[in-house]
């Protein structure tokens, strides 16, 4: 079995001025490494969606990419509110987010069910007042 | 070395005392061009000569055109003097601009493919998109630019007039800038172009200028009008527009980082994007002679004077519209920088020697190994294309740890960046 290739990120939660920096990264890997820019465009929109989650909710994450020739991993683990009822946030329209957020554009309550739409697999666990946990995953060809 | 740190695609690097470009990577925006000390990278220019084969030529100004002379000398008084300077006719490309506006406007109201749309008319823009944002190359709108529809329309009329043949008349476009140049000779999509040629405005600027100092008792002017004027300079496209949702945006580190908000799913609700490579947008191309701001001035002075009354009749545009007059037929096939290896498992292990390097390198990017920082050259080591001991800094530490043949190592390095330049002892 070849090494993947790892690499981490650090999100700052409320940091809106840095936000997107972590799949402005992978991007860049990711087309570096000739991946298919079908693939690179989901892997970016879900990985910027999982961000902007962090900034918006949580104190911070470890954004954890992982690359093997089959499949792209994002693994998302934050300290945070954590999100009480999953299904609920799962739901397109369903959103926690102040009308400032709202005003920035942010929080139409498409984050989570768009990081599901863009990757072939998603789990999501999550401890009230702890955090959250995101495993998205894509498949390459 | 100036042009290796200006390069926003990293696409110079400098072996043997000189500046190679990597075609793959090479967007043309001409920044090497503009702050080579020694004016060593030349665009490729068309000249008075190669118009000889036309038995009729017609120049092409655009406004940026107009805005190189003096703030009281109108559009037409330059077209006349362009027919002084040895073209039989100058036709002006701002009404053209008028029309491309309006085609624009038409597609917003019609089309709901996926926003926001891009402005095709920068040709680094193009280019940018094929190398680094191939996924957004769907999003460029599929109308015609406007010295095309200007060289299509001056064909038309002139072999109708003087019944001609198309391939009699030369149609020529002053440019701006060495991109459109290129984009001419080596087109992004396979389609006939009704230009024939293109002359740097700043080849053609002192003919143009002599004639116009000594003109006087001029003939009848053709008046120039419209909105079109405007379009040279940011937001001019945006400003022919009605829709609220257009942004104009200009300078190449500001379109790439929209553009990857674009990537990440953001600016859904923007309709167009007016795009231009060069910060002051075209008035400010390698290729002018007058001061971008002085020239923004003008452009803008020419809207207040000639801009309110239009040149074309809207309803006949939109006919024209309907029967695809403006449409950009063809794709554009995207055309990525190499990966780091073609099979993909060899580009994972060359990622992690790419790391490997990065984390050894000073990190400092000075430049002394031929490569824009040291990301790109750890990048050239794991492709073969450069070799670790050409760091600078590295060369030291072995020039430690080797007191014994320490000069032939200093040497062998030095050369390989500066070639067989002679350094010589500093006297006082």
């Amino acid at each position: 079995m070849e090494k993947p290739y790892r690499q981490s990120f650090t999100i700052q939660g409320k940091d809106f001025c840095n936000a997107g920096g972590a799949s402005t990264e992978i991007k860049a890997i990711l087309k570096d490494l000739g991946i298919d820019p079908v693939v690179v465009r989901r892997v970016a929109i879900a990985t910027y969606e999982a961000e902007m989650n962090v900034v918006m909710y949580a104190d911070r994450a470890e954004l954890a990419l992982e690359i093997t020739p089959q499949a792209i991993r994002i693994h998302v683990n934050d300290t945070g509110p954590g999100i009480p009822n999953i299904d609920l946030a799962m739901q397109e329209g369903y959103s926690t987010a102040t009308p400032e957020m709202r005003e920035m554009g942010f929080g139409a309550g498409m984050g989570l069910p768009n990081i599901k739409r863009n990757s072939d697999g998603l789990t999501i666990t999550s401890v009230e007042g702890k955090g959250t946990t995101l495993d998205i995953t894509f498949h390459i060809n | 070395m100036a042009c290796m740190r200006v390069c926003p695609t990293q696409a110079i690097r400098v072996r043997s005392g000189k500046a190679a470009i990597l075609n793959d990577r090479c967007i043309e925006c001409g920044e090497c061009v503009r702050v080579c000390p020694n004016h060593a990278i030349l665009p490729l220019t068309g000249s008075f000569s190669e118009l000889s084969k036309f038995k009729y030529t017609v120049a092409l100004p655009s406004p940026v055109f107009y805005s190189q002379f003096g703030k009281d000398i109108r559009p037409g008084t330059i077209l006349n003097a362009l027919k002084q300077v040895g073209f039989n006719d100058a036709y002006d490309v701002a009404c053209a601009s008028e029309s491309v506006s309006i085609a624009i406007q038409e597609y917003l109201d019609s089309n709901d493919s996926p926003r926001p749309l891009i402005s095709p008319f920068c040709p680094v823009i193009v280019r940018l998109l094929q190398i680094r944002f191939p996924n957004l190359l769907e999003n460029l709108i599929p109308i015609e630019s406007p010295m095309e529809i200007a060289a299509r329309e001056v064909k038309r009329l002139k072999m109708h007039e003087l019944g001609l043949r198309e391939n009699d008349i030369g149609v020529v476009y002053l440019t701006p800038c060495p991109a459109k140049m290129i984009s001419l000779k080596q087109p992004p999509r396979k389609k006939h172009s009704f230009l024939d040629g293109m002359i740097a405005i700043s080849e053609i600027y002192p003919t143009v200028l002599q004639v116009l100092s000594k003109a006087d008792g001029r003939g009848p002017e053709q008046e120039i009008r419209g909105l079109g004027l405007g379009w040279p300079i940011l937001g001019g496209q945006v400003s022919c527009l009605k829709a609220e949702d257009c942004l104009a945006i200009s300078g190449l580190s500001d379109v790439m980082r929209v553009f990857g908000e674009i990537e990440n799913g953001k600016l859904r609700d923007v309709q167009y994007i007016e795009c231009h490579s060069c910060p002051t947008a075209c008035v400010g191309g390698a290729l002018t002679v007058e001061n971008q701001y002085i020239a923004r001035g003008r452009v803008l002075r020419m809207v207040g004077k000639y801009g309110s009354v239009p040149c074309q009749d809207r309803q006949k545009i939109r006919e024209l519209y309907e029967k695809r007059f403006f449409s950009l037929v063809g794709d554009i096939a995207p055309n990525p920088v190499q990966p780091l290896d073609s099979d993909i498992s060899k580009a994972i292990q060359k990622m992690h020697q790419k790391h490997k390097i990065h984390e050894i390198l000073p990190k400092i990017d000075c430049g002394g190994c031929g490569a824009p920082t040291c990301l790109t050259f750890a990048e050239d080591v794991v492709k073969g294309q450069a070799t670790v001991d050409e760091c600078v800094f590295l060369a030291m530490k072995t020039f430690e740890s080797l007191s014994g043949n320490l000069m032939e190592a200093v040497l062998k390095h030095s050369r390989k960046i500066r070639g067989n330049v002679e350094i010589k002892n500093y006297e006082t």
